[in-house]
């Protein structure tokens, strides 16, 4: 049976799909990324091999999020594809008729507007970080409160606290001004969530026309203050499909299945590559004043990739 | 003798430089903005100015080491601050302790005097008027027969089989045109470099995209300064026409307004019929103009906190709309990482392209 490998390899997690002909999920993962890229992709994909049958054979792999290339490289995939692509894909194929996208990650935040199937516009948040995963992320481990309970606690608010949510800065100190005047942590929380929301529609849905059904995906659809905060500010609902934290993955999936059916093979190397070694290495190249720093990629002792550098002075050609 | 130094801004310095030498100066040619460019300009301008003013505060500072001793630039009109610039330059530059001289060029049109005084200063070897302006004119058509290979790179470079092609021989003929001194030595290295640049094998059959890019001089002339994303566009097989070159903004700002101007602003007009500074309204009355040529979609450039974009930039979102055509903006700064770029750029060409292959509504996104 045919099956396609995606791979979102994002600033927080690693998700690792697998999709079947028809477009289901046979297994999917969620794994932190922990600053090591290369190593939690071989894991994960070692784990993903551990779900499969023997009669399922991989025919398209494709790749996405900001370790795309890396991911790429690594296990030879037939499509890279950049985020926004991946997440409108995958949010179409879940609810065919969706018109806007909110998609939250650990770095990244993005809006995407669709009508009658077709991207017709988009959105990222552009010098800021403001409201995005890891900023919750932190914030939950500043107050000692599990990350999974974060937005279930805002829910309990009675009289949420206005919080300044331009700047992860500006609304830290104010958090902790709040705290310290006495108010409760759920206040705060929900406060927050609000805060977010507010910078998000003001900042990256800015000029967007929000029309339902509006899917709300990526890891921080997992947090229901936000979903609720969402729900109020917009004044419709919100739906989180089920595979909400995997669908870059699942996009990526998606696009490599329509890619084989056009180049009618795979690239893909094959689940043995989570046994080889793998190593980076950079340098600074003194070619010119820019004095770039190249990244390479081995593969044992082979130089699969190289990326950093301004010109094409060190593109590897195939 | 002086050493004679000025902004860079893509390829036009070839252009001066051979202008400043015929009129006897001693030319520094200003080194491409690098990260030690940016380094020295961040560290000398103060925080809040704009990403243009501090590359050239640090270009400024790179030729000033190697030996320059007179800056020669230009003011500008309107309400933007970087009319000022030249006056803010020499004073941090004499602070640091540099005693150069500064040569400043207000539009001719506007001020006539001090464009006859400064180009006197600038004569050094006491050439006629009529070897003036002789030498003026070679200048000019150097500077028209680059713009027209810069041109005619980006209706290659998304056609081309070969990677990397276009983006070879533009610099081969770069140095064609260089080279070349007489008035027909001009025309000839044009017409060769263009025969060569068109004679690149392409893919006649491949899809291609038309993009126009819009916004601020400083930034759409300079291709260190954008993280080169016309060369980026063109790899991901879009042509990319922009709104402004040297020899257009020089013309209108010299001799007359050209015609093409005048639409421009009227195209604005409706949305914007003030001059709010720098390019804003052009960024506007562009938008416009190319999507009424059937423009794909609008790429606006403006470096952060530049106020004449972020007016353009509140304006546009309404112009997307009445015309529709898809616009991105980005704002520029001392970020030098392409991956954020990379991946706007790569979403707004896919959006492009379905929009183009399926039209609105007429085909679902997957299957």
């Amino acid at each position: 049976m045919k099956a396609y490998l995606g791979i979102d390899v994002g600033s927080v997690s690693i998700n690792i799909v697998v999709l079947n002909e028809a477009g289901e999920v046979i297994t999917g993962l969620y794994l932190r990324t922990q600053g090591r890229p290369i190593e939690v992709i071989q894991e994960g994909l070692k784990q993903t091999a551990g779900h499969l049958t023997p009669a399922i054979e991989i025919a398209g792999v494709g790749t996405t999020g900001s370790g795309r290339y890396l991911a790429g490289v690594i296990v030879g995939a037939d499509v890279v594809k950049n985020e926004i692509t991946a997440h409108a894909i995958a949010a179409s194929m879940i609810i065919p008729d969706v018109q806007t996208v909110l998609e939250i990650g650990g770095q990244d935040s993005k809006i995407i507007i669709l009508r009658e199937g077709i991207v017709t516009d988009f959105a990222m948040n552009t010098v800021c970080a403001a409201g995005t995963g890891s900023f919750l992320d932190q914030q939950a481990s500043r107050l000692n409160i599990p990350i999974d309970q974060f937005g279930e606690l805002a829910l309990q608010s009675g009289t949420p606290v206005r919080i300044a949510g331009r700047c992860t800065v500006f609304a830290e100190s104010d958090m902790i001004h709040k705290q310290q005047m006495g108010h409760r942590i759920p206040d705060i929380i929900r406060g927050l969530s609000e805060a977010l929301v507010r910078n998000y529609l003001n900042n990256v849905g800015k000029g967007k026309e929000i029309l339902p059904p509006v899917v709300f995906q990526g890891g921080v659809a997992a947090n229901a203050g936000i979903k609720a905060a969402f729900e109020e500010a917009l004044g419709i609902p919100i739906q989180i499909p089920e595979h909400f934290n995997i669908m870059g993955a699942i996009g990526a999936a998606q696009l490599a299945r329509e890619e084989v059916t056009i180049t009618e093979h795979t690239r893909f190397k094959g689940f043995k590559i989570t046994g080889l070694p793998y190593r980076t290495g950079s340098f600074e190249c003194n070619g010119c004043p820019n004095i770039c720093e190249v990244v390479e990629i081995y593969e044992e002792d082979k130089v699969i990739g190289r990326w950093g550098s301004r010109c094409n002075k060190w593109d590897i050609v195939e | 003798m002086p050493k004679i130094t000025f902004p860079r801004m893509g390829e036009s310095y070839r252009a001066f430089k051979m202008l400043l030498e015929d009129l006897g100066n001693e030319v520094v040619v200003p080194p491409r903005p690098s990260k030690r460019t940016l380094d020295l300009g961040i560290r000398y301008a103060p925080e809040f100015a704009c990403f243009p003013l501090k590359i050239l505060m640090g270009t400024y500072l790179e030729t000033i080491e190697m030996g320059a001793d007179t800056i020669v630039t230009t003011g500008g009109v309107g309400p933007c601050r970087a009319g000022e610039y030249a006056m803010l330059h020499h004073k941090i530059l004499k602070d640091l302790g540099h005693d150069i001289k500064m040569i400043v060029f207000e539009p001719p049109r506007l001020h006539p005097v001090n464009f006859i005084k400064n180009l006197w200063a600038l004569n050094k070897s006491g050439v006629s008027i009529r070897g003036v302006v002789a030498h003026i004119r070679r200048a000019w058509r150097k500077l028209q027969a680059m713009d027209k290979a810069e041109q005619l790179s980006h209706v290659m470079r998304p056609r081309e089989i070969n990677r990397g092609d276009t983006t070879r021989v533009y610099r081969k003929v770069l140095g064609w045109i260089d080279q070349a001194y007489s008035f027909e030595q001009i025309i000839e290295a044009e017409s060769a470099a263009m025969e060569a640049l068109g004679s690149i094998s392409q893919d006649s059959k491949r899809i291609i995209l038309k993009v126009g890019i819009v916004g601020e001089i400083y930034v759409l002339l300079e291709p260190a300064s954008n993280l080169e994303v016309e060369e980026t566009l063109g790899n991901l097989g879009v042509e990319v026409e922009r709104s402004m070159f040297l020899t257009g903004w020089a013309k209108d700002n010299t001799w007359s307004e050209t015609t093409e101007r005048l639409t421009v602003k009227e195209a604005a007009s409706p949305y914007l019929p003030e001059l709010v500074g720098g390019h804003g309204r052009d960024s506007i009355g562009n938008t416009i103009l190319y999507a009424k040529r059937g423009f794909d979609g609008i790429i606006q450039l403006a470096p952060f906190t530049c106020i004449p974009e972020i007016v353009a930039r509140t304006i546009l979102p309404r112009v997307s709309k009445d015309h529709d055509i898809a616009v991105l903006t980005f704002f520029l700064d001392e970020q030098t990482g392409k991956a954020g770029m990379t991946t706007r750029l790569e979403a707004f060409v896919d959006l492009l392209r379905r929009k183009k292959l399926f039209g609105r509504g007429a085909e679902p996104l997957t299957g």
